[in-house]
């Protein structure tokens, strides 16, 4: 599963660069995830642009990144392509993160925070 | 006389029912997508129609990998079967794994996500997106077979 991450001092972008997170790719993906976020900044933006499908496993990975940055850190969602938004919507897993259409709204409204 | 009646029944200008079948792995089950998408394509489905026939096949081909526990893992295969008709996309999905529970379609209860962080649900969700993203949701158990039929109203313009 591959992600790449940008830092600065208020928050880390991690881009999922594959066009899927489903069950296939779950594990792998958690995984990532937590190297990606064991550290670092607390504000973390999960930019989601490149992925056009996801499963309820995907979903649960997606759940499992949040729970393991743990308490005072904030997992946001940029970039929802349209069934990957259906499915968080449908779950009402969307109330559950900060969700944003696009990467650069997410990133001026949380830079403003 | 007319011509075509009303009744529900194949639609002739749109597709031939078609079968795909596939191994019980995570990763034959996205080749097995692409498959049905592909086959789909003389419908010419809405993106959102193409995203809930994916989403409710993904799920029911990842509990039957996940959950099937068929007898014979190297004999294990799945069959997908799909027909148009004038008020949806209907789908048969045959596997040879273990039965439902209680021999019953799940309920398509989603877990409360109304908690903690810490107990947010990872799982849960696959028989929920299946029923409310399809219209008709029927199983059926007989000589050691699983059948799961699905009614997805998609494909029903005119």
């Amino acid at each position: 599963m591959e992600l790449s991450a940008i830092t600065d001092d208020k928050l880390r972008i991690v881009s999922v660069q594959e066009p899927r997170i489903d069950a296939a790719v779950a594990i792998a993906f958690k995984d990532a995830m937590r190297a990606q976020t064991d550290c670092g900044p607390d504000l973390v933006v999960l930019d989601l642009s490149q992925v056009e499908f996801i499963d309820s496993s995907g979903l649960g990975a997606i759940v499992a990144a949040l729970k393991n940055m743990g308490k005072n850190r904030r997992l946001a969602l940029a970039g929802l392509t349209p069934t990957v938004a259906r499915v968080f919507e449908l779950t009402r897993m969307d109330t559950v993160f900060n969700v944003f259409p696009t990467l650069e709204g997410a990133l001026t409204t949380l830079r403003a925070q | 006389m007319t011509g075509v009646p009303d009744a529900i029944g194949p639609v002739g200008r749109a597709l031939s029912p078609f079968t795909i079948h596939l191994e019980c792995s995570a990763l034959a089950v996205r080749d097995a997508l692409a498959s049905v998408l592909h086959a789909l394509q003389p419908l010419d489905l809405t993106a959102q129609e193409t995203g809930a026939v994916e989403v409710v096949l993904a799920e029911v081909l990842n509990n039957i990998v996940e959950h099937g526990d068929p007898p014979d893992i190297d004999r294990c295969e799945i069959e997908i079967a799909c027909a148009h008709m004038k008020d949806g996309l209907c789908i048969e999905i045959t596997d040879g794994g273990s039965e439902l529970p209680d021999s019953k379609v799940p309920s398509g209860c989603a877990p409360p996500i109304d908690v903690d962080v810490a107990n947010l649900p990872e799982g849960g969700f696959g028989w929920f997106l299946i029923h409310t993203m399809t219209r008709e949701v029927r199983y059926e158990r007989g000589n050691g077979t699983n059948h799961l039929f699905l009614k997805l109203a998609v494909g029903t313009r005119v």
